[in-house]
């Protein structure tokens, strides 16, 4: 039936959403709005159309480019009818008080201009749950303090392309610790030259590879914070 | 044949490279976050060094430290009125050294990635790629580069709008992408992929290959890609030093010159011709480097098995060549007309 034109509002809600990963697969960002819409108007509430529809769908996504089957640009076309999804659902999961995953405030490094895998991670994050505050590239060591202190999130994370800009991680994980400040956040660095043990070498709670694994550890970190807490 | 690579090219089996531009900027204490294309007007020597380094060390080619001297990369240090200046300088002391070198010796005029996105995925279009990659080209042009080295592209349109620039430069070039992720470059590109590219460009390459990426057992997987493929032009490697470790507050690769010097022998008989460093590589890897490619003559070309067993194991099971191209696996439900 690859061919076969597919009416969105005649699929019944269990097709629906079946059919939101598939077109959220495909990058389908008008598709995914009307969907959101089909959902909302048949009394779903915004958090589970954000869970059972988008941040399942991006699971799929995430999985299989964390398997080398989906590459960057099929990626970026997902996340962004994603965002499409999240541009409507966002006022309303406010208005609503639907339950917060946890927040994230996010930069690429002092001297780096890349950012595509960090674009790609913060997407993700805000596909999976998560609040998150893109600092954008170029961040020193005051403008990361000063967005945590403004934000208070539960995750720090720091991107770095090149081997002239990874060390500077070190700089600002450093500052945190002089200043008392180091045990209030997860720390979670990437990019593409860095490795499971510089992540340890600089004192991050943890390197991760891809976007996807991203996604996976904030998640486990944030359920070990909460759990220390009510314990 | 009037540039100086074609006559090398002509001449001789194998040409070494140089190795990394980076590290060895670190070495002598460039700090994290600074542009190292500044250090071409605010320390010239220590440039100087860093190729009279890789000369010395026996290199028949280096890059020069213009990596990051487009408009877009500039900009983040509020250099993006000095593009000219910056790549003028950094091949105009590169001519300098080679031309005290005593031999012949290729200055390639380093050309990196802008760092964004082209169209339609992301924002920069064709056009603005091609002027910005231009406009650097000229600068390394006027400061005496022989030829324009593209280098860490992972975009099919990226390398594609670097040609026309070096087109409109009217300069030779040379260009090769960083594959490392799964086997391909971050934008999904295979080692076939980029062969096939590269012979149907309007001008095309005096040369292609890969470069950085997650070590040289990958880099060496990736050139032998380039071979199954029918590559007809000279190929390029340019692989790391091994893995990045942190020590002592900077930076160090895990290869020896010993491997590396096993890594140059081996990407030679996988096929490449034109061989170097990336990340890591310093003098003495490549003092190690040119004395096997020396005692070495060329060998049978490698099997995947004998490259991991002298260089360690692949990051990825495949290189993505030979599967569906990365067409989506999963059984789809149909699409709207």
């Amino acid at each position: 039936m690859a061919d076969e034109e597919i009416i969105l509002s005649e699929l019944d809600d269990d097709e629906l959403v079946l059919q939101m990963h598939d077109d959220l697969y495909d990058g389908l960002r008008e598709e995914i709005e009307e969907s959101v819409g089909i959902l909302l108007e048949r009394g779903w509430t915004p958090y589970d159309v954000l869970t059972k529809a988008l941040v399942a769908g991006m699971t799929i996504v995430g999985a299989d480019f964390r398997d080398g089957i989906l590459f960057v640009p099929e990626v970026l076309l997902a996340a962004n009818a994603m965002k499409g999804g999240m541009a409507i659902l966002k006022p309303l999961l406010i208005s609503t008080g639907a339950p917060r995953v946890g927040k994230m405030v996010i930069g690429t490094v002092k001297g780096d201009i890349h950012d595509i895998g960090k674009n790609l991670v913060a997407m993700m994050m805000e596909g999976a749950g998560f609040e998150v505050l893109d600092l954008g590239i170029n961040n020193s060591v005051e403008k990361y303090l000063a967005a945590l202190e403004a934000e208070q999130p539960d995750i720090l994370g720091m991107s770095a392309l090149l081997t002239t800009t990874m060390p500077y991680m070190k700089v600002v994980i450093d500052t945190l610790v002089e200043k008392g400040l180091r045990e209030d956040y997860i720390v979670l660095v990437g990019g593409a030259p860095l490795n499971e043990e510089f992540g340890r070498a600089i004192g991050a709670d943890a390197y991760c590879r891809d976007a996807a694994v991203a996604v996976e550890t904030a998640k486990t970190f944030v359920a070990r914070k909460h759990n220390q807490l009510a314990g | 044949m009037t540039d100086a690579l074609s006559r090398m090219l002509a001449s001789r089996d194998w040409i070494l490279a140089d190795g990394a531009t980076g590290t060895n900027l670190f070495n002598m204490g460039l700090s994290s976050g600074e542009a190292p294309e500044m250090w071409n007007i605010e320390r010239p020597d220590a440039i100087r060094s860093l190729y009279r380094g890789a000369v010395e060390a026996g290199s028949d080619l280096f890059l020069t430290n213009s990596f990051g001297g487009n408009a877009s990369r500039l900009k983040l240090h509020g250099a993006q009125g000095q593009v000219h200046e910056l790549n003028r300088i950094a091949a105009a002391l590169g001519r300098e050294i080679a031309d005290a070198a005593g031999r012949e010796v290729v200055v390639a005029g380093s050309v990196g990635p802008t760092g964004e996105i082209m169209q339609p995925m992301g924002s920069l279009t064709h056009a603005i790629a091609v002027e910005m990659f231009h406009e650097q080209a000229e600068g390394l042009k006027a400061g005496g580069a022989d030829l324009l080295w593209v280098e860490t592209i992972s975009a099919p349109e990226e390398y594609a709008a670097a040609a026309e620039a070096a087109a409109l430069a009217g300069m030779p070039w040379c260009g090769t992408m960083s594959f490392d992720t799964a086997g391909r470059t971050m934008m999904g590109v295979t080692s076939a992929q980029m062969a096939a590219q590269v012979d149907k460009l309007p001008n095309p390459p005096l040369a292609f290959g890969a470069n950085c990426g997650v070590g040289a057992s990958d880099l060496l997987r990736t050139v032998l890609g380039f071979v199954a493929a029918g590559a007809g032009r000279p190929i390029i490697a340019k692989g790391n030093a091994g893995i990045p470790k942190y020590h002592d507050g900077h930076i160090h690769y895990d290869g020896t010159p010993a491997l590396m010097g096993e890594y140059a022998v081996l990407a030679h008989n996988a096929g490449a011709r034109i061989i170097g460093g990336c990340c890591g590589t310093m003098p003495e890897h490549l003092r190690a480097m040119r004395a096997a490619l020396e005692a070495h003559p060329t060998g049978p070309r490698p099997t995947l098995d004998e490259i991991t067993a002298a260089l360690g194991g692949f990051s990825s099971a495949s290189d993505g060549t030979g599967d569906t191209s990365g067409d989506p696996k999963r059984e789809r439900r149909g699409r709207r007309g």
